[in-house]
């Protein structure tokens, strides 16, 4: 028998309906496991504390506050590299010239370069490179930039997360009407004083945005930080570029591989994947509100 | 009119070119300092800080005689043994061994073996879900389904092998009744859900570039709604599902945590899938960091690192050059 | 290029100033947290004297210590011929060690294994891929599932001079990261045996090797065969605050701390 074309067309829909909502289920499965298991280790104390007992008890306060300063020192740096590069490209270049192109093509190529070989980057040109030369002229006796640390870690990440900002902030400055800025042409502006005041302020969203989504990225990370900065334990918060750190998401991947017993601390495990997932959560579905409220009132516009 | 000269304009000018093109540098230095470190390994420079003659031992200090192990401990040197391109090709990974073997097809394999398994997964989830969203599903899906695919693609993916390595490895071991907890099967599973993202945003995109002017022909034509939808629309954006599964290969291929927690990590050429691999991202997670800076496997790591460059740069270039550009030809045609 | 100097410059400029008194130990992961407690203990009775520890691996720390960048450098394996002569050419000192703990290599089963232990050559063949069947030694008609450590750490490489004798582990070895990995496996896997560090684990039993288990006494009285030292290496012959220091860690007080964190005494 022949299957009806309503029957065949059920089973389609149906089929990519499932698609779909396998994803969905992935979702809510993967954060309903990590928050059932980690919701009830959560507390101030966990916060706020020092990792103790051989990093079988205690809080994770370091690595906190290690992802903290990455994202910040990343954004210092990232955030103006990319929007510059942005406002250059959809400002300064013509759209369709070589030149965008290859840019372009730059931005689109970094951000498919896999996270490790950021990693390597990292340690070859900043520690293995710059670190060293930067020690042969200044301190040719003893070794301060040439091994890991929070600095060049840093700088990897803002390398890494550098195509999302250009991105985010491309479209928000697409969405500048071009009435705007003829209009301030037309009344003697020059190009720069344009930028500054029109088309920056109209795409201040879009790079908050792009900075959000930046930091999300930067602080989910591992792979580029394993051997640019980030350390098992360390009894001191880093207090300058030259320390390592410790950060969450090496956290719980030593943790989960390398603690002392992992029987014992696989509460510290799920509460340590809780407050990450919670901190990237948090920053994704802030950086999606704001994105869908400009569209808002772009269209209302 | 006359465009007058302001050094003040121009300077900003300047300097704002200079910062656009430091991610064109970047890419650049990436390039040179990944490579720099492995092409040793090719013009022979490779070995000479491992040309060494005998050095005395270390002198001890607050030594206690009167409880000695009881053998004496071994410290059994490497073989020093020149090295070769050639050593690449070898079937073996044991760089710590006496006689290190540095044979990447393992490795090699073993990447495959993952990112296979994952876009077998993700390829068919992410598209049809795709193709849900752009032409079945009610407003309030569509517009939900936006959100939870970014919450996805914003897994950290530590966060997705810490569990695939304490939950999903055990359910699919039961499930299936493995020999191996971890493998590769596991390891494509979990991968799996960071290709899922790439693929659905990217075959929508293309599926939502198809013109309105096919569908709605192919309606007028008296076609139904799925089959307009599978026999139009879907190959339509073929060049653009095509890139989604191109990309997400490039990200399975290059993803390190994922598979360095939930794959086993044993450097095996076997056919089966439910074995144990090794990939060649989880072996630089796994081995620079300890490694003695300047030597063989250090730069042999680096040329692992340069082949992931390689390979995610080609990927991407075909992505971008060849089908997005027959994409546009293909609708700006019709 | 001015400003890259000037910025360089700065940079520097928050550089810590060390004090005399200030002790930089660097080194393994495996003895960081020994580490760290004994610095703790030490600086609780000698308040003049700043200790810090940080881990990163034996390999970092022993680059540390060939570049001048630590004072003691913790190391869970030997310091290698090549890394001892990087040291005195920059140094004129081939390094001076010193055994600050000793450490029982344990052998793992799952609790559900028959299997009570093994000797050196069973372990020897079932890690280099001889005997691949648990029936082999005693146990069940099933494969064995061999796990173990990365071939970064010194465990890794300890296991392979001591047990295997040199020769390659087998190629279907799963690698993991850490003790507690292995552990882990271990405990999930019926069929599994690995080996790693003085470790806790619910599932997993230690194995005994040519019929002697692991435990404070016979890794003392070094009947246990699988027993390793964990170093500590200088420079040079320790002097002032860090001979302090060091002849500490060997008194009895800092040796309690070593029982404490689940290594054993050097005496």
């Amino acid at each position: 028998m022949k299957l009806s074309k309503t029957v065949t067309g059920r089973i389609v829909v149906g089929f990519t309906a499932f698609c779909a909502f396998s994803a969905v289920a992935a979702v809510a499965w993967i954060m309903g496991t990590i928050i059932w298991g980690g919701h009830s280790h959560i507390s101030w104390a966990f916060l706020s504390q020092a990792p103790t007992e051989g990093m079988t008890e205690g809080g994770i306060f370091p690595a906190i506050f290690g992802t903290f300063l990455l994202v910040v020192i990343m954004s210092l740096v990232g955030v103006p590299v990319g929007t510059i590069t942005a406002i250059y490209l959809s400002e300064y270049v013509n759209r369709e010239s070589k030149l965008a192109q290859i840019i372009r093509f730059a931005v689109n190529t970094l951000s498919g370069i896999p996270a490790i070989v950021f990693g390597l980057f990292g340690l070859g040109f900043f520690i293995q490179f710059t670190g060293k030369n930067l020690d042969r002229v200044f301190s040719p006796d003893a070794l301060h930039w040439a091994q890991p640390n929070i600095l060049w870690a840093s700088l990897t990440m803002a390398l890494l997360t550098l195509p999302v900002v250009i991105v985010s902030v491309e479209e928000a400055i697409k969405t500048v009407p071009r009435e705007l800025r003829e209009a301030s042409l037309a009344l003697g502006a020059t190009r720069w004083q344009t930028i500054r005041r029109v088309v920056l302020p109209g795409s201040l969203g879009g790079i908050l945005t792009g900075a959000i989504l930046a930091v999300s990225r930067g602080a989910g990370e591992v792979a580029p930080i394993l051997f640019t900065g980030a350390a098992y334990f360390l009894p001191q918060l880093p207090t300058h570029f030259s320390d390592q750190f410790m950060e969450l998401g090496y956290h719980v991947f030593i943790m989960t591989t390398q603690s002392t017993d992992v029987e014992k601390t696989l509460p510290i495990q799920y509460a340590t994947t809780l407050v990450l997932l919670a901190l990237t959560f948090t920053l994704n579905f802030s950086a999606i509100a704001l994105r869908a409220r400009l569209r808002r009132r772009r269209m209302a516009a | 009119m006359k465009k007058r000269f302001r050094p003040g304009e121009f300077l900003i000018e300047r300097s704002i070119q200079g910062v656009a093109f430091i991610s064109l540098l970047f890419i650049c230095l990436i390039f040179v300092f990944v490579f720099r470190e492995a092409v040793p390994l090719f013009t022979g420079k490779a070995d000479v800080v491992t040309a060494h003659e005998e050095v005395g031992a270390a002198e001890t200090y607050g030594e206690d005689a009167s409880a000695p192990l009881p053998q004496a401990q071994q410290e059994l040197e490497q073989k020093h043994v020149p090295f070769r391109a050639a050593a690449l090709t070898a079937k073996d990974w044991q760089p710590v061994s006496l006689e290190p073997k540095y044979g990447l097809w393992p490795l090699l394999v073993g990447s495959l073996k993952v990112t296979f398994i994952a876009l077998l997964l993700a390829g068919p989830i992410g598209i049809f879900a795709a193709l849900y969203t752009s032409t079945f599903a009610p407003k309030w899906a569509r517009e939900g389904m936006k959100p939870v695919i970014e919450i996805l693609a914003g897994f950290p993916s530590v966060v997705v092998g810490f569990f695939a390595l304490v939950v999903l490895a055990s359910i699919l071991q039961n499930l299936f009744g493995f020999q191996y907890r971890l493998n590769a099967f596991t390891g494509g599973v979990a991968m799996a859900l960071a290709v899922v993202p790439i693929v659905y945003t990217v075959s929508e995109d293309a599926l939502a570039a198809v013109p309105k002017a096919l569908t709605e022909a192919s309606l007028a034509l008296g076609a139904t709604r799925w089959e307009t939808a599978l026999f139009i629309v879907l190959p339509a954006a073929t060049p653009g599902i095509f890139a989604a599964m191109i990309l997400g290969f490039g990200r399975a291929f290059g993803e390190t945590m994922i598979v360095l927690m939930a794959t086993g990590n044993a450097a095996l050429l076997t056919p089966s899938l439910t074995d144990p691999v090794r990939t060649l991202s989880a072996t630089i997670g796994a081995e620079m960091a300890e490694v003695v800076f300047g030597d063989i496997h250090y730069r042999v790591l680096f040329f692992i690192g340069a082949l992931l460059f390689i390979i995610s740069f080609s990927l991407n270039a075909i992505a971008e050059f060849f089908v997005r550009h027959r994409l546009m030809k293909r609708f700006k045609g019709a | 290029m001015k400003i890259q100097k000037i910025s360089a410059a700065l940079l520097l400029g928050a550089l810590p100033l060390f004090s005399a008194t200030t002790i930089t130990v660097k080194g393994s992961d495996t003895m960081v947290i020994m580490a760290q407690r004994w610095a703790e203990a030490y600086m609780a009775d000698h308040t003049d004297v700043v200790i810090q520890v940080t881990g990163g691996g034996s390999g970092t720390g022993i680059s540390a210590l060939i570049n001048g960048a630590t004072d003691i450098c913790d190391a869970s394996r030997p310091m290698k011929s090549s890394e001892r002569e990087s040291l005195k050419m920059r140094f004129s000192s081939l390094g001076v060690e010193v055994k600050s703990a000793k450490d029982g290599l344990s052998v793992y089963f799952n609790d559900a294994n028959p299997v009570e232990g093994l000797t050196m050559a069973q372990l020897k063949d079932i890690y280099t891929g001889k005997i691949k069947n648990w029936k082999d030694v005693g146990g069940a008609d099933a494969k064995i599932v061999v796990y173990g450590r990365e071939n970064n750490s010194g465990t890794y490489v300890f296991f392979r001079d001591n047990v295997l004798k040199g020769e390659d582990y087998v190629s279907s070895m799963q690698s993991l990261p850490g003790t507690a990995a292995v552990v882990n496996a271990v405990a999930k896997d019926p069929l599994g045996i690995g080996y790693g560090g003085a470790a806790y684990g619910k599932g997993i039993k230690f194995a005994k090797i040519n019929g002697i288990a692991p435990s404070a006494e016979t890794v003392k009285d070094g009947t246990y065969p699988l027993t390793r030292y964990l170093y500590m290496y200088l420079r040079g012959r320790p002097t002032g605050e860090i001979k302090k220091y060091i002849d500490w860690i060997l008194s009895p007080a800092g040796q309690a701390v070593v029982t404490k964190v689940g290594y054993f005494p050097v005496k």
